[in-house]
Parts: structure tokens; sequence; C-alpha cells
């Protein structure tokens, strides 16, 4: 949140005492609010000043760093309700849930999974990125073994849960250097948590029986100067957990409620005992506000859409509909690879070139502009048309790059052969009508 | 300490819809809040789901989706019964693929009759869809509108160059349009004003503002329902407050990853689950955003969507 010059003047001493290197306090203020300076280079300042500062200073909603190296993550300082009006910043973690009670060969399973469980896709490999190690049985030793096996064999960011606070403290002795997220602190031992937190600078997970519960246990942790915070709000069912999310989302957005201005987790296994329904449920919380979405059903195919609807969820949203009108070499293409040809509109763009480059068939593909238009919109509209496609395809540059002349058009506008063929000079082939047949066709293409 | 939820008061409603008539009739739009949010509005009617069927036998469409229909592939009234009786549909998406000049190009007529047919046949609403080819299109949805004459069937869609003829024919015999727009706000509001000038009234539109799977821009399909939805209730644009439709189904099993096997694609796991979270997923995120009614093809995807749908309206929970 912004904060005015004269709002930070009336908290400053006025004594124009120029210790800060300023000749008034007033010039001060101005390069405070410009967050040019640090109000430590005022000496004088109050200790209720300087809370009002920092309260006035700080994001809506906290980011909360958890891990480090390669699996680190942000999350939290989000700024909007809805993405269009401004990007999400942060997308969910996926965890992984692991807990002291499971078989060894389950917990061996789940980290042969960690290994392999990545996915490329648009040039960014996706995968989850914590595990949520959790306590269930009553036996501090046991889960610190489980703590010393899991840190010493993947480096992904650890979520450390026991509400014995000795058992984190002897687990942390193999992650301490790792930055986990602890917990839960609950009202029975916030205080000890809150000190741990503090000693090493540790993210807390605080869990609230309700919503007011969850306040006075995240203004206590505040007020000892903990600044990164995770909500358990423990809803009881769906209704409950969609709800606190829109709750906790608007009132530290809209009602600056800073006692909830924290990313939270969510536990999408705990409202459903279907597999299937738990990644469903998920993907529910993707584009609702969570944090932390811990996994269960940790297979392929829940993981795999969950992940990529996070990726989509979270894009720019001032991305256009349109990509630029040029030619996609898609697969190291030379000069005998296939022609292909659609419209700007992106979705078709994806579609199109997610399939050419699944085909393994080096391809060209020339993307006219047809603004933003699909196939057959654009047909229709007159502006996707032999004449104009012939134009396109001459001054596109492709002639220079290929050493023969045939072209592949959509299968929606086979009509357009004929005239294309006089206008262009080009041999034309009609290709699939949906996207998805284009593997198979570009496999059985001759030239 | 007390905790105040943090409400919006004060919106705007979203036109009631009425589609089909009783007893096979179910009614859309109403509500005067963001999706789920009834704890700051009411939602008289849910959102629901409505099967597609096809009046050609599909083509590739993968094992794991055509083991549920393959014994009724050659007849879409069977199809469509099957939909009801077997996997509890609340409404039928009969898509007229057969007219498709560039397929069977079937007589209009013909296919016009199928409409009417299946609506005989099942106990719930029918929502038609055209082949897509503009100019079929308003042939074929004018004879569609006139054998179901005074039903309040709703079909489409009604584009930019073909909204005209197709529109006054659902004005014309008394039924509900869609008006499609690609994945644009001013354009879909455009098309509804032009829609409305026919003399078409607000409660018989249903938007198509187009969508697209996870992984091929679910992001845009999902903003334009919510914007389209806030601009409805919160700036109370009445050229915008109609119930939004998305042709779900389509879009997410014509994706490669909803193509290929467990064997040809090991690294994505089970295709089948996969095709279900895929579909029932996409379908999820578009409901949140604002969509009234959205058409799926797998049984187990629109069960699980169907379930979720209760408990977020605060339905029964276990």
């Amino acid at each position: 949140m912004a904060i005015s010059g004269l709002d930070i003047f009336k908290l400053l001493p006025k004594t124009n005492c120029r210790d800060c290197g300023f000749p008034t306090c007033l010039a001060f203020a101005m390069q405070l609010a410009a967050k040019k300076i640090e109000l430590s280079k005022c000496p004088h300042v109050t200790e209720e000043a300087k809370k009002a500062l920092e309260d006035a200073a700080r994001p809506p909603i906290m980011p909360v760093t958890i891990g480090t190296g390669d699996f680190s993550f942000t999350i939290g300082a989000e700024t909007v309700l809805y993405r269009h009006e401004k990007r999400f910043e942060h997308r969910p973690s996926f965890a992984y849930f692991i807990s002291d009670s499971m078989e060894d060969s389950q917990v061996d399973d789940i980290l042969s999974r960690i290994k392999t469980q990545k996915w490329e896709r648009v040039g960014e490999l996706l995968q989850p990125n914590s595990i949520y190690l959790k306590s269930e049985e009553n036996d501090i030793s046991k889960y610190v073994k489980l703590v010393e096996k899991i840190a010493s064999s993947t480096k992904l960011s650890l979520i450390l849960i026991n509400e014995d606070i000795e058992a984190i403290k002897q687990a942390l002795q193999f992650c301490s250097d790792r930055k986990p997220l602890i917990g839960s602190a609950t009202k029975d031992n916030i205080d000890d948590f809150i000190s741990l937190a503090k000693s090493d600078s540790y993210p807390l997970l605080i869990k609230g029986e309700s919503i007011e519960d969850l306040i006075s246990l995240t203004t206590k942790a505040s007020d000892e100067g903990l600044k990164e915070i995770v909500l358990d709000s423990t809803p009881k069912n769906l209704k409950q957990a969609f709800n606190h999310q829109i709750y906790i989302r608007r009132a530290a957005l809209e009602r600056k409620n800073q006692a909830l201005g924290y990313p939270t987790i969510i536990f999408p296994f705990k409202l459903t005992d279907d597999a299937i329904k738990e990644a469903v449920i998920a993907s529910i919380f993707v584009a609702k506000y969570a944090g932390i979405i811990v996994m269960k059903n940790v297979e392929p195919e829940s993981l795999y859409p969950l992940l990529v609807l996070a990726q989509n969820i979270y894009t720019d949203p001032q991305r256009p509909m349109s990509v630029e009108e040029k030619i996609y070499p898609i697969g190291d293409p030379d000069e005998k690879s296939p022609v292909l040809i659609t419209t700007n509109f992106s979705l078709t763009y994806f579609l199109v070139s997610g399939e050419v480059e699944g085909s393994k068939v080096p391809s060209w593909l020339l993307i006219m502009d047809t603004e933003g238009q699909s196939v057959l919109t654009s047909w229709a509209a007159g502006k996707f048309i032999a004449e104009g496609i012939a134009k396109f395809v001459k001054k596109s540059g492709i002639e220079e790059k290929v050493s023969h002349k045939n072209i592949i058009i959509p299968g929606y506008v086979a009509q357009l052969s004929g005239e294309l063929e006089d206008e262009s000079g080009w041999k034309v082939t009609v290709g699939p009508r949906e996207a998805a047949d284009i593997p198979k066709f570009l496999q059985n293409y001759k030239i | 300490m007390t905790f105040e939820i943090p409400i919006k008061s004060g919106a705007s409603r979203i036109n009631e819809v009425i589609i089909g008539t009783e007893p096979a009739q179910v009614k859309i739009g109403g509500q005067n809040c963001l999706p789920f949010h009834n704890f700051e509005g009411e939602i008289p009617n849910k959102p629901i789901i409505a099967f597609e069927v096809y009046d050609v036998k599909p083509e590739n469409w993968p094992n794991w989706l055509t083991k549920y229909y393959e014994d009724v592939f050659h007849d879409p009234i069977l199809w469509a019964k099957k939909c009801v009786d077997d996997y509890n549909a609340e409404a039928i998406n009969l898509n007229l693929t057969s007219a498709d000049p560039g397929g069977l190009d079937a007589d209009p007529i013909k296919v016009a009759e199928t409409t009417k047919k299946i609506r005989g046949e099942i106990a719930v609403p029918l929502i038609v869809y055209g082949c897509g080819n503009l100019e079929k299109d308003s042939v074929l949805l004018k004879k569609v509108f006139e054998i179901n004459a005074e039903t309040n069937l709703l079909a489409g869609a009604a584009e930019e160059d073909n909204y005209k003829p197709i529109a006054a024919a659902a004005l014309g015999f008394n039924n509900n349009v869609i008006t499609l727009s690609p994945v644009d706000i001013n354009l879909a509001k455009q098309l509804n004003i032009l829609v409305t000038q026919l003399g078409v009234k607000p409660g018989c539109i249903v938007m198509d503002p187009v969508c697209s799977a996870i992984g091929y821009g679910i992001e845009y399909a999902y903003s334009i329902n919510e914007r389209l939805r806030i601009a409805a209730l919160y700036q109370g644009d009445k050229a915008v407050s109609n119930p939004i439709i998305n042709t779900v189904g389509r879009e997410v099993w014509k994706i490669k990853e909803n193509r290929l096997s467990k064997e040809e694609a090991p690294e994505w796991g089970d295709e089948e689950s996969r095709g279900i979270i895929w579909e029932a997923s996409t379908a999820m995120s578009l409901f949140l955003a604002g969509s009234d009614i959205i058409t799926m093809r797998h049984p187990k995807a629109v069960t699980i969507v169907k379930e979720v749908i209760k408990e977020l309206l605060g339905g029964e929970v276990k």
C-alpha cells in the first residue's frame, strides 16, 4: 500500500535536526515515500512511528519464501482478486504428502517419483517443488529419522509439520540451512513456535480453528516480529474451504486486514476420499488463491494437468490474443521440410504448433495476420482467403527457405485450394480439420 | 476477536433463461453474485452440465471415451437416451455435424427432424449447436427453431456474420438463442446488442464466449467468463447480463494429451484418469469463472463435477 510523504512526515520528530542528511524532516519524508532511503537513517524516530510506518508500507499480502536453491519458491504478495486486473504473481506450490505412518516402500516410491515426475511445457520445467512432512504418530525419533531420510535424498523445499516442537527442533538439525516452512502453530503451542521461527527466520505455518482464531494467532506472531506466515484455516468441507479462500483474500486486499494478509495452504485430500476428485478439487484452488496445495494423489495424470493449469492461470493477462505474423520454424526444419499455414489467433497457434511439434516432423509454420481470428471466422470475414494468403506467402520469405512449392492449408478452408494454387503458384494440400490429426497427417505427408 | 465476512453486495442480476418445457425444463441464471458466492447473494439456479451428442459417429475419439457410447454412436436418439438413463444427464447438447458441407452435407430439413425426435424421447432439456459452417447454420438453425417452435429450445450459434436469420428465427418461433463471439468482451457485448435490436428478449439469450482446454489457452477463456460476469454484476452492464455456455468436451478431447495412451506417453500416466481430470478440471475452472452451462463428454468427469458443484453451493457434504 502506498503511503504519502505527508503521512510519513506526521510520524517523524519534526525537529529538522539534519542527522539523516536532509535539511528538513519533510524532505526526508518525501525521500522515504519515494523509497529512496531507509527509515533507519533517522536516529530519533520513535518505536511507535517505526511500527506505524512499517505497517503502512507493508504489502497487503506478505510474500513468503520457502526453501533455498533450485526449488525455493515464493508465495503471497498478490495484489488482486481477479487475474485480468493485474497478473497473479506467485503460482501455488504443489507439495508431495509424506507421513511417518507410511510404509518405507511408499516413501521410497514418492522419492523415486520426485526424481522422474517433471514435465516440460512451453520451455519451462514443471514439477511439484515441495514436500509436506507430517507426523501422524506420536514418535519423535521416527519423525526425525524420516526427515533425515527425505532431506538427504531430495532438494525439494521442505514443510515440517509436527505439533511437538521438540520433534521440529531435532528435525531441523538436518535441514536448518534449507529454510523449511515449520508448524503447525496452534493456540496451544504458538509461543514456542514463534520463538523457534524467530531464532533462525523460519516461515511459520499457523493453524486456526476458525478465521477468528487465525487472526488472533497471526496478530500475536506479527507482534513478535514474524513476517513469513502461511495460513491454514482448517475448513471442515469444500464449501468452507472455498469461502475461506475468498474471505481471506478479500479481507487482506479490500479491508486491509493485515492479520489475514498471508498466503494460504490447502489440503484437497481432506475434502474427499476419491483420488480423481482430489485432483479436481485441487484445480479449484489454483484459480482461487491457494499458496500451497498438498497432494496425496501424486500420479502423473493428476499432477501434470494441475501444474499446467497453474502455469496458465498465472500468465500475464496482457498477453495478446494474437501472435506475430511470421515464419515459425518447428523442430529445426530444412529446405525439404513441409510448409503449413494458419491464422494468428493465439488459441489456433497453440494447438497447431503443439501438434506440429508433437509430430516430430520438422516443419515451417506460416502464421498469417488475420487480426487474431480463427480459421473459420477469418475465412468468413474475408481475411483468410486465397488472394490474401498468396500475397502473404510471397512476402513471408518462405520461398528462400524451402526448395519446393508445396503448402498445407487447414481442412476447414479446403474450398480455397484451387484458387490459392492459381493465385500463388504453389501446390496446395488440404490438411486435417482438427489440429490433433496433424501428427498422423505429417507423418504420412510426402512432398 | 470477531471477523466480519467481507461481502460485496449490491450486485445486479443475471437474466434467467428457461430451457425446455415441463417436465423437461430447467432454468439457468438469475443469480446476483459471483459463482458459488451464495454467502453474499442468491443463486436460484445451479449451473448445469449437458452431455455432448453428435448426429454423426465421431472419429478420433480415444477408446477410453468411446467405450461409454460405442453401442449408440449410430443413433443420436439412443445416444441421448443413454446419457439420460445410464449417466443421469441433466441436459443434452446435440451437435448437428451431419449438416457440415465439408462432410456429409445433410439436408437441413432432415437434420432438424432429429432434434424434434430427440426432444420427444428425453425428459431433460435439449441444447442444439449447428455444424459450425456459418452459411449452412443460418439455414439449418432456422429449420431447427421452426420444427421445435414454442418449446424454449436453446440453439445456436449465432455469430457476427450469420446472426440475423438465426436470431430472427429464434424470436419468431419463441425459442432461445446462443450468441457466439471469439474470446472478446466487446464483441460479445456488440453481438448481444444486435440480437436484442432484432427483438430477441434478453431472457432468451445465452452467450458462448468460446473456451479452450487446460494447456491450450484456458486462461483467456477463464478471464473472459470472469470479465463478462463482473461487468454484468458490478457494472450493471445489461448487454452482457446473460448466462454463459462453454463447450468444454469438444475442446478437451481434441488435444494430444487426451489422444495418447499410457503406452504412447507413459510420462502422463493413466490415460482415462488423465482425460477425466483434464475435462473435469477445465470445466470446474470455467464454472468458477462464471459459466452456467458446460457441455462435457466423459460420464465420470460429469459425475465428479456435479458432486463438486453441489458441495460448493453448500449442498449435502459428507
